[in-house]
């Protein structure tokens, strides 16, 4: 049984649909990439399945339970993060306080321990720790995203273009902490537009195109196809 | 020396009042861009349920420590009444429109403020309003030139008191986080598995509390409540929150005070012209004045941040 499994997923805003019928699965430990251009849906999908949008049809389970139709804070309780695209910081919270955020749900003891972990492995964060979260450049709101996703614990972990707006070695950066924290045990499904990168760390991948999944294979798979390399690797 | 300092005092004793209820604007404002109208009735209510206590509990006839008694538990209960009104106010009146124009939510919380203070003022009290006991020792202590009662010293200092609170609880608690999340993005908030609708619930309760605490010291300062009291300060408290700048907590506390002060204070220097001479029920005029003035040439107020960043 797969972690995640989405079947027949419609979704979409007013008069737009912009996720038209897709299947999609995540299998326990892997990381799994949804690729595609500007407006092909990827956002939607991953909304639809942290309960942002209400899909009009289809089903989304995780870990074989129904979690369609559930509201966003319960879909976190289940075990899923996302990292929203442009990366939801708390700008008037300070970089602790966001993490706190992250760990909301929580009543264990290990809070502070996790908190250190995310101060080893962005140490940038622990200097800023005091700071309010709109003083952070772009790539130390990335770190602190994610950093505070995993205050969660999360099974799975949703990522909506990481690399967004980064330079070429913070892009490097992000990418191996995705492929650290897989090696922790935390199920990924990346969004990306930089699909080298993803297609790079992913186990599996989707191409979505105007709502539709238009291609899937493994990662190396997709990464030789043709179409794929035109259309999204920028070779002629 | 001696009138300037008695201007000061009735300033800070009636900004107290505005800067308790103006709280309950903001942080509403803060979390669903709302104004809350029905926040003076919220306040009108708490007034009452301690004025039930009072009287239930002897009225005038109170005396000695129990006093201090009785005024707790007429705060408690205060407390307790505007939170739970409040609490069905947005379940009833605007949870249900959560989703609809900007518009619907506000003429649906006008509506409940009206229905309010005429259900109290004409379904209950056939019009008449209702004395609050004087159960408070009417001394006075003279500091220098200044004379203060004891019902002045008690009002400022528990409101500096309860502000102090709900600062520590914003700023540390897990429910003050939640809400100040929701403040700022409350989708995000959801995504951090924060329950929205709880943060919002909180927020209108806390806030309710702030605005019960008002009406018992209302009735203990100007003695008359009725069901349209809570019109006049409701908006005036709504004002002290725009010239805070809406949304900001410190702005609500700031804005509160500077409004008691130009009533009072700023009414008195404009007298101090010569041949000006507004009396007392110009207060209203200079209040609203300056309204008018903030929205014209400082629309996000003392603390406000730039609307653009909101919407
Ligand atoms: N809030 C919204 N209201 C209306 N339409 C929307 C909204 N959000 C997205 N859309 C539309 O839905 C379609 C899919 O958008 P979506 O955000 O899922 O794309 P995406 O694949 O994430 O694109 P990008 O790579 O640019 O982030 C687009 O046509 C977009 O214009
Ligand atoms: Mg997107």
């Amino acid at each position: 049984m797969a972690l995640l499994s989405i079947s027949g997923l419609v979704a979409g805003y007013g008069g737009i649909t912009a996720v038209k019928g897709i299947d999609l699965a995540v299998e326990q430990g892997e990381i799994v990439t949804l690729i595609g251009s500007n407006g092909a849906g990827k956002s939607t999908t991953l909304r639809a399945i942290s309960g942002l949008v209400r899909p009009r049809r289809g089903a989304i389970s995780f870990s074989g339970q129904p979690i369609t139709s559930l509201l966003p804070h319960k879909i976190v309780a289940l075990g899923i993060s996302q990292v929203p695209e442009g990366r939801g910081i708390f700008h008037r919270l300070t970089v602790r306080e966001n993490l706190d955020m992250g760990a909301f749900q929580r009543r264990d003891r290990e809070v502070g321990a996790d908190m250190e972990r995310v101060f080893a492995l962005f140490p940038r964060l622990k200097e800023r720790a005091g700071q309010t979260g709109g003083t952070l450049s772009g790539g130390e709101q990335q770190m602190l995203a994610i950093g505070r996703a995993m205050m969660a614990r999360p099974k799975l972990l949703l990522l909506d273009e990481p690399s967004m707006g980064l330079s070429p070695i913070l892009v490097e950066t992000i990418f191996e902490t995705v492929t650290n924290i897989r090696a922790q045990g935390t199920t990924i499904l990346l969004v990306e537009q930089n699909a080298a990168m993803a297609l790079e760390v992913a186990d599996r991948g989707y191409v979505i195109e105007s709502g539709v999944i238009s291609l899937h294979g493994t990662g190396a798979e997709l990464a030789r196809d043709d179409s794929v390399r035109k259309a999204y690797l920028g070779e002629a | 020396m001696s009138f300037w300092l008695d201007q000061l005092v009735n300033g800070l004793t009636t900004g107290s009042i505005y800067a308790l209820i103006a709280l309950g604007y903001t942080m509403v404002y803060g979390v669903l861009q709302l104004i809350n109208f029905a926040h003076g009735e919220v306040f009108m209510l708490g007034s009452f349920a301690g004025f039930g206590v009072i009287v239930a509990a002897g009225g005038a006839d109170v005396s000695g420590p129990m006093v201090a008694l009785v005024i707790l538990l007429a705060l408690v209960a205060a407390g307790a009444a505007s939170a739970a009104s409040a609490t069905a106010i947005e379940r009833l009146a605007y949870r249900p429109l959560r989703n609809a124009p900007r518009l619907a939510p506000l003429i649906s919380a006008i509506g409940v403020s009206v229905f309010l203070s005429h259900l109290v003022d004409d379904g209950f009290l056939n019009g008449e309003g209702r004395y609050y006991p004087q159960v408070f020792p009417a001394d006075t202590i003279e500091i220098g030139a200044l004379t203060i009662s004891y019902l002045q010293v008690f009002l400022m200092a528990s409101s500096v008191a309860m502000m102090l609170g709900l600062s520590y609880f914003i700023r540390s608690t897990r429910t003050g986080k939640s809400i100040r999340a929701v403040s700022e993005n409350r989708e995000n908030a959801s995504l951090m598995g924060i329950d929205v609708n709880r943060a919002i619930v909180a927020t209108f309760i806390i806030g309710a509390i702030m605005a019960g605490f008002a009406g018992v010291l209302y009735g203990l300062f100007y003695s008359t409540i009725r069901g349209s009291m809570g019109f006049l300060p409701g908006i005036k408290a709504f004002t002290a929150a725009v010239l805070g700048g809406i949304g900001s907590i410190p702005g609500a506390v700031v804005g509160g005070y500077c409004l008691g002060l130009t009533e009072t204070v700023g009414r008195e220097l404009l007298n101090e012209i010569p041949g000006v001479n507004l009396p007392n029920e110009w207060r209203d005029v200079i209040a609203f004045g300056l309204l008018v003035v903030i929205l014209i040439f400082r629309p996000t107020g003392i603390f406000g941040e730039r609307v653009s960043k909101r919407a």
